[in-house]
């Protein structure tokens, strides 16, 4: 029965990327393309050792931006401003890490301390306008990201730009000094000659990944999370206080949120500019949700996502326009979506037949002794 | 994923009454208080942009997409949507509009906009009705989905000898037609090609209020396009049509009760079809619009105004009249700050004032405690306003999100949103 149960809802997520590898087919069919050819050609390309690498790369913050939004889940909070997080808390931590000489090991770590700590008060705002207020953090998390953005870029313009830009184009902060970089995992893994180097940021990933687990899964407060959202009342009454649970939770989610962009910060663009990668908060949402908010399901979502993204790269030179990507990936988060809602109605309506059953199944002896 | 969620948007506290006579009446008050200040602090700062007939032609214009946004939300939220993907139904809507509007000539367009976002609605509908899937869940995932199409179709329609590229259409051929009021305006009046333009005569003699109130009434009266009569002439029909008929009724119910509803042999799916659709098309024909206005569509064009509709819809308290309101007040904001700089910073002197008039009626009621936040308040804007030259843009731009947080967090108590708002529903469920 369990496996059963597992095989099913792992059967969800495998039909939504089929129906979207289906739907992307039509798209490509209808540009007379050969879906093969290129579905094919991607896997061909992405599964290279060089691909691989900038996949691992991507799919880390990816996977971050995700755990910060399914840690809200689980409790039914939604963290849609892990945008507005981990842009804030970027810019401010490339501020901070470029204004300071520290040693190597304090520099980084002062770097990672403010960009969690931005990202835990960014996102600190909301949990407590919900709790004192009574503000749906969906209405406040959507209109502080586009408060962090007007703000963002006014300290940028104003007081964090470097004052030697040629151009408004060229405008981004200070560089970040060496101590303050995050080093390669290249040499300890012996990779020779990559393209780009396999970010130690990596590690801190998994870490995360771990720490969400088991904070999760295996503590008191855990416990009181997955409570609260299964059952709010229910909780409460069992002596869950709900308004600390939210700000706690909400402080927990930005702190991961503003560790977001820190991979791209401290191992590829060494300050922040305007090219810095946008949209990672959104695709976050899409991963939770496709992972299930669970730890190895979110890693595989975003090898997933990140494998796409690289992976179409090689489209381009064969005439196909990459972007049909998009098309798949969003097609995958309406279809998993609705997959999983299937699934979980199917397992409820075996769970009302089976617990008929039971309740059937002791009458029976009765019968006998009437007789 | 996320099963019951009664706690989307803001709790429901509290009933306000079901006709809204009175509120009409008194938002009339607060909107001539509002320009009689809005007068003398143009007379104290002499910038003469904050009641220009230029500046509410442009806050016109501003106000439209988030006004159609707005409305859309309202007709989802009515029969209990939440719709965050207001935002990629109004993608949808540009796209498709600009691709018609340069196929076939602008009337094409605004039907293939509304096409397009009307689509985006129906795979709402379909997600969150028929499937139950978190209306959240689905609007986020549409905004992303339309997204990528957009960018897909513009790739593969507009890279070859179009004079577009992958981000942007080509020009799109023919105008919606422009209308200007004959007579107060100087619009075209029948045979007649130009007739006295009465108000920009008085705008141009900087009478005191005269001139102000003609140049706000010319404003909101030429050059207006078809897309903006239309959007205009949806607040009552919306009014109209949710509070005057019986499908309104109807759709209503389903937002408030749909068990209820249903037991009245109200069709629960059928009403949240409709609502969402049109929601859809409502949000595309504010994608529309935006195309029109450039003349061409580039990628990234919405910039949030979905969200910002999101936002005027909670503003507007769930009401179309209100909706309109706000949308004028974030495309006012707006105007003035694509306008002049020297007007925004006049505007911080205006909202001291307010502020200052809003404590005075507090103190009037006898409650000390928000009065004396006022006073603080006004204060400080005035200390700002005082010590500062200008407002910097990028922080102009954010009024519309801040105010909607203030409101949401201050008057919450006041806020009435439809009861059964986010819920899923399934057929024959208790409650």
């Amino acid at each position: 029965m369990k496996v059963r149960r597992a095989a099913l809802w792992l059967l969800a997520p495998i039909a939504a990327i089929a129906f979207s590898l289906l739907v992307s087919s039509i798209a490509l069919l209808l540009i007379h393309q050969n879906p093969f050819t290129a579905f094919g050609n991607m896997v061909k390309y992405g599964t290279q050792g060089n691909q691989i690498i900038s996949i691992i790369n991507r799919a880390a913050p990816l996977f971050l931006s995700a755990v910060a939004v399914a840690i809200g889940f689980k409790m039914n909070l939604f963290n849609i401003g892990v945008e507005g997080q981990y842009y804030l808390a970027a810019l401010l931590a490339a501020s901070v890490g470029a204004a300071v000489h520290l040693p190597p090991v304090l520099h980084v770590t002062l770097i990672l301390v403010t960009a969690m700590t931005v990202g835990a008060v960014w996102a600190g705002i909301a949990g407590v306008l919900k709790v004192t207020r009574g503000v749906s953090e969906v209405i406040s998390t959507i209109m502080l990201n586009f408060i962090a953005t007007g703000i963002g870029s006014y300290l940028l313009l104003n007081y964090l730009k470097r004052p030697t830009a040629a151009s408004d184009l060229a405008t981004r902060t200070r560089e970040i000094p060496k101590s303050g970089l995050f080093p390669s995992l290249d040499k300890l893994l012996g990779i020779t000659n990559p393209n780009e180097p396999l970010s130690g940021f990596l590690l801190v990933a998994i870490a995360v990944g771990i720490a969400y687990y088991v904070v999760v899964w295996r503590t008191r407060f855990g416990f009181n999370l997955r409570a609260t959202g299964l059952n709010a009342q229910a909780a409460r009454v069992s002596g869950v206080n709900p308004g600390a649970m939210v700000i706690q939770t909400m402080l927990i989610s930005g702190a991961v949120a503003g560790l977001v962009g820190m991979l791209y910060l401290l191992s590829f663009f060494h300050a922040y500019t305007l090219d810095f990668p946008t949209g990672l908060g959104f695709s976050g949402i899409a991963i939770a949700l496709v992972g299930r908010n669970n730890p190895v399901g979110i890693a595989a979502a975003s090898l997933l996502f990140a494998f796409l993204e690289v992976s179409a790269q090689i489209l381009d030179l064969n005439g196909i326009p990459k972007e049909v990507i998009q098309i798949m990936q969003g097609v995958i988060i309406l279809s998993v979506v609705v997959a999983y809602e299937l699934v979980r109605r199917l397992v409820e309506a075996q769970d009302v037949r089976a617990a008929a059953q039971r309740t059937r199944e002791p009458a029976a002896p009765l019968e006998g002794v009437a007789a | 994923m996320a099963g019951e969620r009664t706690d989307i948007l803001v709790e429901p506290v509290g009933e306000s009454p079901s006709h809204p006579g009175p509120r009409i009446r008194r938002s009339w008050v607060i909107v001539a208080a509002a320009l009689l200040m809005l007068v003398i602090v143009r007379e104290v700062t002499g910038s003469k942009e904050l009641t220009s007939s230029f500046t509410f032609a442009a806050a016109l214009a501003l106000a439209v997409p988030i006004l159609f946004a707005g409305l859309g939300g309202l007709w989802s939220e009515r029969v209990g949507v939440v719709n965050i993907g207001l935002e990629g139904m109004m993608i949808l809507g540009t796209w498709f509009g600009a691709w018609a509007g340069w196929k076939f000539g602008a009337w094409y367009g605004v039907v293939f906009g509304m096409a397009g976002g009307a689509a985006g609605g129906l795979l709402h509908a379909v997600a969150t009705i028929t499937f139950g899937v978190d209306h959240i869940v689905s609007g986020v995932a549409i905004n992303i989905l339309a997204a990528g199409v957009a960018r897909f179709l513009s790739v593969i329609t507009y890279t070859t000898g179009t004079g577009g590229s992958p981000a942007q259409s080509p020009q799109v051929s023919g105008t919606l037609f422009q209308f200007t009021m004959p007579f107060l305006a100087g619009g075209p009046f029948l045979w007649i090609h130009k007739t006295p333009d009465l108000l920009g005569w008085f705008e141009r003699h900087h009478w005191f209020l005269v001139s102000d109130v003609a140049g706000v009434a010319k404003g909101l009266m030429f050059d207006v396009s078809a897309l903006t009569l239309i959007a205009v002439a949806l607040i009552p029909f919306s009014y109209w049509w949710f509070w005057r008929t019986r499908t309104g009724l109807r759709m209503r119910s389903v937002g408030e009760n749909p068990i209820a509803a249903d037991s009245l042999g109200v069709r629960v799916y059928t009403m949240k079809y409709i609502g969402v659709v049109i929601s859809g098309a409502l949000a595309g024909l504010g994608g529309v619009f935006l195309v029109f206005e450039a003349g061409i569509y580039h990628e990234g064009q919405t910039g949030g105004r979905g969200y910002i509709g999101l936002a005027a819809l909670i503003f507007g308290n769930w009401r179309p009249g209100g909706i309109g309101a706000a949308a004028g007040l974030f495309g006012y904001a707006d105007s003035l700050q694509l306008r002049s700089d020297p007007a925004i910073h006049a505007l911080l002197l205006f909202v001291a004032v307010a502020l200052a008039v809003a404590a005075i009626w507090f103190v009037g009621r006898k409650r000390a405690v928000p009065a004396a936040a006022l006073v603080i308040l006004s204060s400080g804007f005035f200390t700002w306003w005082a010590t500062s030259e200008s407002v910097p843009g990028q922080l102009v731009g954010t009024v519309p999100y801040i105010a909607t947080l203030v409101v949401l967090s201050v008057a919450s108590q006041s806020l009435r949103p439809p009861k059964w708002d986010g819920r899923p529903y399934r057929k024959g469920q208790a409650l």
